[in-house]
């Protein structure tokens, strides 16, 4: 019975991500033949600056996406598990953007952001505000990876809130009775219960933010392209013009490696440290 | 000084929110005006208040192909969750019946899944759906998108499984009902809400998919709505009030559903990360 899952699983997911690593050490065009060229990919990833710019980059978005993304998402979703149709409404409607694939929200930006004819720009210039209404968003080197940052913030919060919001509807309202009873403002309540129980959530939602911005592909790919130049070219925009625009396949496929053992490695730290090895350890007792 | 953390705590607690409410909503509001608005007036008029509304602009995306687009992706999101549904369930139900070591073996092997990073993947994939001869079919669309998401699929169904009481399980079994006989009358109902779960998740994902459908195909007949919407971009016969009309249709199935289903929706949205 577990044979066709497993099967499919294994040809169009294991399979190729194990295939990834001998494709590594080859040259191929994605049509000739694959020809063993060793170590040369891997040498050759060292010595490419745009690798390198990749890297770099990605590790910025990695790392700002979570310094705005925690505390926004959890002060979110902290206040929409309270109660009240107040906050229910504002639940309804934060949780809105959950539903526009990255494509849709990419290309929205992208026209909201047009320095020419863009309502951002527009608004700004009606409101005398030239500075604002002359930037380049997307264009500009030394602003591209500010936008994409924001744009990726405003994009994944609301998934991360729903997570902090779940986390902390578990809490047992007679905790924040018993705080009451003694005195405790609502920051104190905050800092001393709220928080601490929020832990295992605040685990589960930084690996999947740092996860998904290190192998995020759609809204940049849709957003700027990488560009202008290759000032948002993360990793895995860069294997992807490396393979499918460039056709050098071995070579793509080292990035992909690289890639692969970084997401998994802290996946890797997830699955243990998040309820997924809880559920496992008991699914091992069950059979 | 305690009296001031306080007022600060109100005053967040009463900012902030509305904060937050503007952000979500200016560009869902400036998509939604701009694809309702007449194409002429959109590079001189006011760009938060349109002089007129118009269908206009779905009507010219919808000719220009996004209604064969909207096709596909229907094709391809039923056809993902009916084969998720039915391989994972099969799967689950194995794993939670059986007492061989091989089950739990799999399971381990699936749960090493959840790690897959598919960017890591794509390049031997596209060489698995080329030689399969997939290249440039929906199929070579369903299938990885299936494949990637068993694992989490089998999890959220594994954990409803083990809830069902074995003697349930005795008595069908003594009544003489074989395994698909008591999969069918006893798991289905019983594991329902994880099921929907299971559903929407799937759907969702294989609805918005970018990544499988932008490598594994390339025809204008099997592009999906996302592939759709990212060519629009780059297509200057297509102005921007029609490429937002089109964006605005590509969520409206989902957006239907949210105010259907908002609590099922959420769930299989969070499903990942519960």
């Amino acid at each position: 019975m577990t044979l066709p899952a497993f099967l499919l699983f294994l040809v169009f997911a294991l399979g190729p991500l194990l295939v990834a690593f001998p494709l590594s050490f080859t040259q191929w065009n994605g049509l000739g033949p694959i020809t063993w060229v060793g170590l040369d990919n891997w040498a050759e990833m060292l010595r490419d600056p745009i690798a390198l710019n990749a890297v770099r980059i990605t590790l910025i978005l990695t790392v700002f996406s979570w310094l705005l993304q925690t505390p926004i998402s959890l002060l979110a979703g902290v206040y929409l598990a309270g109660r009240g149709r107040y906050r229910a409404l504002l639940g309804l409607i934060y949780f809105v953007p959950l539903l526009l694939s990255t494509t849709a929200v990419a290309i929205t930006w992208s026209n909201l952001l047009d320095p020419n004819f863009g309502g951002f720009n527009a608004t700004a210039r009606a409101l005398g505000l030239t500075g604002l209404a002359s930037l380049n968003w997307l264009g500009r080197r030394d602003l591209a990876l500010v936008t994409v940052l924001l744009v990726v913030t405003w994009t994944f919060i609301p998934f991360n809130a729903l997570l902090y919001q779940a986390g902390a509807r578990q809490i047992p309202r007679s905790l924040y009775e018993a705080a009451q009873l003694d005195g405790a403002d609502r920051i104190r309540q905050f800092r001393h219960i709220t928080l601490p129980l929020l832990r295992y959530t605040m685990v589960t939602s930084s690996m999947l933010i740092i996860v998904g911005s290190i192998t995020s592909f759609d809204i940049l790919f849709v957003l700027t392209g990488g560009g202008p130049g290759t000032a948002t070219r993360t990793l895995p925009l860069h294997m992807y013009f490396e393979g499918f625009q460039s056709y050098h396949f071995g070579y793509a496929s080292a990035l992909a490696v690289l890639l692969g053992i970084v997401g998994t490695a802290i996946s890797y730290v997830l699955v243990r440290v998040s309820g997924f090895a809880r559920v496992r350890s008991g699914q091992m007792e069950a059979t | 000084m305690a009296t001031l953390s306080v007022r600060l705590g109100s005053l967040a607690v009463a900012v902030l929110p509305v904060a937050w409410l503007v952000i979500v909503v200016v560009p869902i509001y400036y998509m939604v005006v701009t694809a309702v608005r007449p194409a002429r007036e959109y590079l001189t008029g006011n760009p938060w208040l349109p002089s007129a509304l118009t269908w206009d602009n779905f009507a010219q995306v919808l000719n220009s192909g996004f209604a064969v687009f909207l096709r596909n992706s229907v094709i391809v999101t039923v056809g993902t969750v009916a084969c998720q549904l039915v391989v994972s369930l099969l799967a689950a139900y194995g794993i939670n019946r059986s007492m061989s070591g091989l089950a739990s073996r799999a399971l381990a092997v699936l749960l090493l899944g959840l790690a897959i990073p598919v960017q890591a993947a794509i390049i031997p994939l596209f060489l698995v759906i080329t030689r399969l001869g997939l290249y440039d079919t929906l199929l070579a669309v369903i299938l990885p998108a299936v494949a990637f998401n068993v694992p989490i699929s089998i999890l959220i169904l594994l954990t409803y499984l083990r809830d069902i009481p074995s003697e349930l399980y005795d008595a069908m079994e003594s009544d003489g009902a074989g395994p698909f006989r008591i999969l069918w009358q006893l798991v289905v109902p019983l594991s329902a809400p994880a099921l929907t779960t299971v559903a929407i998740y799937n759907a969702l994902a294989a609805w918005n998919g970018f990544l499988f459908p932008l490598i594994l195909t390339q025809s204008t007949e099997v592009r999906v709505v996302p592939v759709g919407l990212y060519a629009f971009k780059n297509d200057h016969a297509i102005a921007v009030p029609a490429m937002l009309a089109a964006v605005l249709l590509s969520a409206t199935p989902l957006l239907i559903a949210y105010v259907v289903g908002r609590r099922q929706m959420l769930r299989g949205l969070a499903a990942i990360g519960a």
